[in-house]
């Protein structure tokens, strides 16, 4: 990539930079004071996967050059990103979904 | 990752080590991977003769060679217990990660794809070698735990905790061993999929790649995405064990007795939920290889086009990806809901829908052609109905109401060695006599191959067949005494014998492949030409037979057509090959 | 023959062998942690409370039990080196090597001082008895900040080396060199981006 660049693009990719490092550290700085509000569970998790995903989204966008990467790659991470949710989906279900969860919830009070 | 210098390999003279033993032609390597599988598979398969000897006779000495072995597994040649679990697990363990897989993508992929391609190498010539070391390791380790004091590890090639979990030493060092499969694994993973993408020859589109390249690119995909959750299993099965955790232990586990001293609160589940995504994918590593082989083979040997090639290729792409949603149907007992078993059930069902389209394009490219009864096409053949029958007896273990019964029976187990023994190792036999000319310039001896085939596959019938009947009557998979302590087993316990008897005679229907396979590199029938079989692929056409050395092609090759133009109207020989404008 | 696109990039697909061997490898490594969060969130939502009982006392939140400004150091640590890494490539694309080689030396440094803060902290839960047989929440603590700090100890590892012998390869193949460094970069970021799930969900839920 880097051959067809000029001096004053990688400069402003340079500026870039650092302002997503500026949102990085104020992204960080919030997920951190949220969790001394102790909020509720939901409330909380959803704030901090949301803000982690959108610096994860900033690293890989930026430093990782994903934004105007080759499809190729794309459709490799999607297709990667895709098993990965179908996993975490189907694995939360089976917790959820299983015989005598009731008799289980009676005994450990689990919510 | 980045190291991957090639400069100036084919330049040199190289030393013998360099050349041979640590080389980083994937040609040798090829070579390398397929002898060391080849030996795993004869260990993995002396193993069960050993166990079949206590099956059909439970508790009678093992003559002549009973003696041989140590106290602790057969005194006075009488098995033990102990000794029947680890044989069992080991057995398991070493067909399918050891022999099956390296053999089908570590040998045949790495000798054959840069060929068929028209590649120079693979991408990353010094990690393929990495690969094959790291492999070579985890197998070492795997054997070695045989000479610990409590042995190797007994339970059973899944290691379902809690029992694997407070195993003998043996169980860890089959998560070692298992943790350097699996880094080989991805390794060889990450370097076929870059050079089935990258290193294509011009005009190898897609749509020309034959048919063995897509199952191995598929192949690739299901290693690269489905394994790594197995190595955080086995990273955490191994903190269970050597550090004390209970990630895998519930609260409350009384053993022998005694509550066990853990802080419990771990779940046995869910070793077996990260298991099964890796070794429900892992079923198709074994068989997606094995398609590609009888797919060329097929094609060569009915001088026709395969019929339906890209209907198998969507169908090979729908296989890769359903396999990774299917997992859970081993686990209908563990207590799943029936929204969730609902959903296993329905993925279970749509999985098999394009198997049988490959398969029935396969038997549909057979109508009308002029067959050639080659030895490579005798295997081929018998694949398919045996992958079929294997594929029909897994359909009641794929739906809840008849694989609650059946579970853990002996069922489970004909229907699966239906899929990789008569299946996908007929599959690799038939690829072996096939390219057997392209890696040595010689031909194997076809009469021997006649009754190398003929043995196999009838003697393989009756070893599996009986199996699935027992199933039916209840007999569990894990019976030292094979069942005969069981009231309901004595109607089918005549079985075990005729098992036995065949499993032995198929052993010895092993002795002429073997000596055939030695014999014929010295004293084989040379190839007339660089492509004995007429074939259209480029691993025949534009390179010779064995090929050269580093580099494959003198040239690089251009692609013109498709992958199997044969019998092509108003061209002058039966084949068209793909790198003829 | 030579293999093809060991640099330039293949006309069809746009990318070099190296860069797409790395995203693949990253495929890879996305699965294996994926798994890993997988496990965590079996185990957390079938445990009654989480963290849950340690040494006779109830927890019920992550923060009472791991030094979350420490984190929150080692998270501004990992994602500064991250910015340097991408510099130290921006440096070679403007043939400027001496800025190369000290935001490269920034990014080994940064990969030292994570791993003291991480001993430091570990040291900490080794010195109060919380070890990861103690309970289900650290045991998954230890082996998920373990993983990763393995994975930050290879990637020092790799531009350590790019760093000191395998920069010779500036002067023989600066394009080489560049394709490499960017790929390192490639991982490195990885790492960065592991830790800024890891961070939250560990330490802050």
């Amino acid at each position: 990539m880097a051959d067809s660049h000029s001096m004053e693009e990688i400069q402003k990719h340079v500026r870039v930079y650092m302002y997503v490092f500026g949102t990085l550290m104020v992204l960080t700085v919030v997920t951190v004071a949220v969790a001394y509000l102790h909020l509720n569970i939901w409330p909380a998790l959803i704030v901090a996967l949301v803000i982690a995903s959108i610096k994860a989204g900033l690293v890989a966008g930026y430093f990782m050059h994903l934004i105007g990467e080759k499809k190729l790659i794309m459709y490799i991470l999607a297709l990667t990103g895709t098993f990965l949710v179908i996993m975490f989906i189907l694995f939360i279900s089976a917790y959820h979904d299983q015989v005598g969860r009731a008799a289980l919830e009676m005994v450990y009070h689990v919510a | 990752m980045s190291d991957h210098d090639h400069d100036g390999h084919a330049h040199h003279q190289e030393s013998f080590v360099r050349k041979y033993i640590f080389s980083t032609d994937h040609k040798v390597i090829g070579i390398q991977y397929g002898l060391t599988s080849l030996l795993f598979l004869l260990i993995g398969f002396s193993l069960m003769m050993l166990m079949r000897w206590q099956l059909a006779f439970p508790g009678e000495a093992l003559p002549l060679i009973g003696s041989l072995f140590s106290d602790s597994t057969m005194p006075d040649g009488v098995m033990q217990p102990e000794f029947y679990n680890q044989l069992g697990a080991m057995h398991g363990t070493i067909m399918v990660f050891l022999g099956i897989v390296p053999l089908a993508v570590g040998a045949f992929g790495n000798y054959i794809v840069p060929l068929q391609i028209g590649a120079p190498d693979m991408a990353f010539p010094k990690l393929n070698m990495a690969s094959y070391w790291v492999f070579f390791v985890g197998g070492l380790i795997m054997l070695s735990s045989f000479w610990l004091p409590a042995g190797a590890a007994k339970a059973g090639w899944t290691s379902y905790p809690p029992l694997a979990d407070i195993e003998t030493t043996g169980q860890t060092m089959w998560l070692f061993g298992m943790i350097f499969l699996i880094t080989s694994s991805l390794l060889g993973a990450v370097n076929f999929l870059t050079t089935i993408i990258q290193l294509r020859a011009p005009g190898m589109t897609l749509w020309r790649m034959p048919f063995f390249v897509w199952a191995q690119l598929v192949t690739s995909f299901l290693l690269l995405l489905a394994f790594p959750p197995l190595e955080a299993a086995g990273v955490l099965q191994l903190f269970d064990r050597l550090v004390g955790t209970s990630f895998f232990l519930p609260s409350g586990l009384v053993v022998s007795g005694e509550l066990l001293d853990v802080a419990g609160g771990g779940s046995p589940l869910l070793w077996q939920h990260l298991f099964w995504f890796l070794a429900h994918p892992e079923v198709y590593v074994l068989i997606l290889p094995a398609m590609g082989i009888v797919a060329e083979i097929v094609a060569n040997n009915t001088r026709k086009p395969l019929w339906g090639y890209r209907v198998m290729v969507y169908s090979v792409i729908f296989l890769g990806f359903m396999s990774f949603i299917v997992w859970a149907h081993h686990m209908f007992i563990t207590g799943m809901g029936t929204a969730l078993s609902g959903f296993f059930q329905i993925t279970t069902m749509i999985i098999s829908i394009p198997s049988v389209i490959i398969l029935s394009a396969l038997f549909l490219s057979l109508w009308g052609a002029s067959l050639r009864f080659t030895t490579p096409m005798l295997f081929a053949l018998a694949f398919l109905p045996m992958f079929g029958l294997g594929g029909l007896t897994g359909l009641p273990l794929g739906l809840a109401p008849t694989d609650i019964p059946l579970h853990d029976t002996m069922y489970v187990i004909g229907h699966f060695h239906y899929v990789v023994a008569p299946g996908t190792i007929l599959a690799l036999f038939a690829g072996i006599y096939y390219w057997y000319p392209k890696a040595t310039g010689r031909m194997l001896n076809e009469p021997l191959g006649k009754i190398h085939f003929w043995g196999s596959a009838i003697s393989m019938n009756f070893i599996f067949f009986p199996m699935l009947i027992q199933g039916l009557a209840g007999v569990s998979r894990r019976l030292y005494d094979g069942g005969a302590s069981y009231e309901f087993a004595q109607d089918v316990i005549h079985y075990n014998e005729t098992m036995s008897i065949a499993a032995w005679v198929l052993g010895l229907f092993q002795l002429p492949f073997i000596f055939n396979f030695f014999w014929s590199i010295w004293k084989g029938k040379k190839v007339e030409n660089d492509n004995p079989w007429d074939a259209t692929t480029l691993e025949w056409t534009a390179t010779t037979s064995p090929p050269l050395g580093h580099g494959n092609f003198e040239t690089a090759p251009t692609v013109y057509r498709g992958p199997y133009e044969y019998s092509v109207p108003g061209h002058d020989t039966d084949f068209y090959p793909q790198d003829q404008p | 023959m030579q293999i093809p696109y060991t640099v330039e990039a293949r006309p069809d697909t746009g990318v070099n062998n190296a860069k797409l061997g790395v995203w693949l490898f990253l495929a890879s490594e996305i699965m294996l942690f994926g798994g890993l969060f997988s496990a965590y969130i079996f185990l957390r939502v079938g445990s009654p409370e989480w963290p849950g009982d340690i040494l006779g006392h109830t927890y019920t939140s992550a923060s009472e039990i791991l030094n979350v400004p420490l984190a929150f150091v080692n998270t501004i640590v990992l994602i500064a080196s991250s910015v340097t890494i991408v510099l130290s490539w921006a440096a070679l694309a403007m043939g400027n090597f001496k800025k190369y080689r000290i935001y490269m030396g920034l990014t080994v440094l940064a990969g030292f001082g994570f791993l003291i803060i991480k001993a430091i902290e570990y040291s900490d839960k080794f010195s109060h008895g919380y070890l990861p047989a103690e309970n289900n929440f650290l045991g998954i603590y230890f082996v998920m900040t373990g993983l990763h700090a393995l994975h930050v100890i290879g990637g020092m590892i790799v531009n350590g080396y790019f760093l000191g012998p395998g920069a010779k390869m500036w002067k023989s193949d600066p394009k080489r060199f560049m394709s490499r460094i960017e790929v390192a970069g490639l991982y490195w970021h990885f790492v960065d981006l592991v830790w800024i799930f890891l961070f939250p969900t560990i330490y802050l839920i």
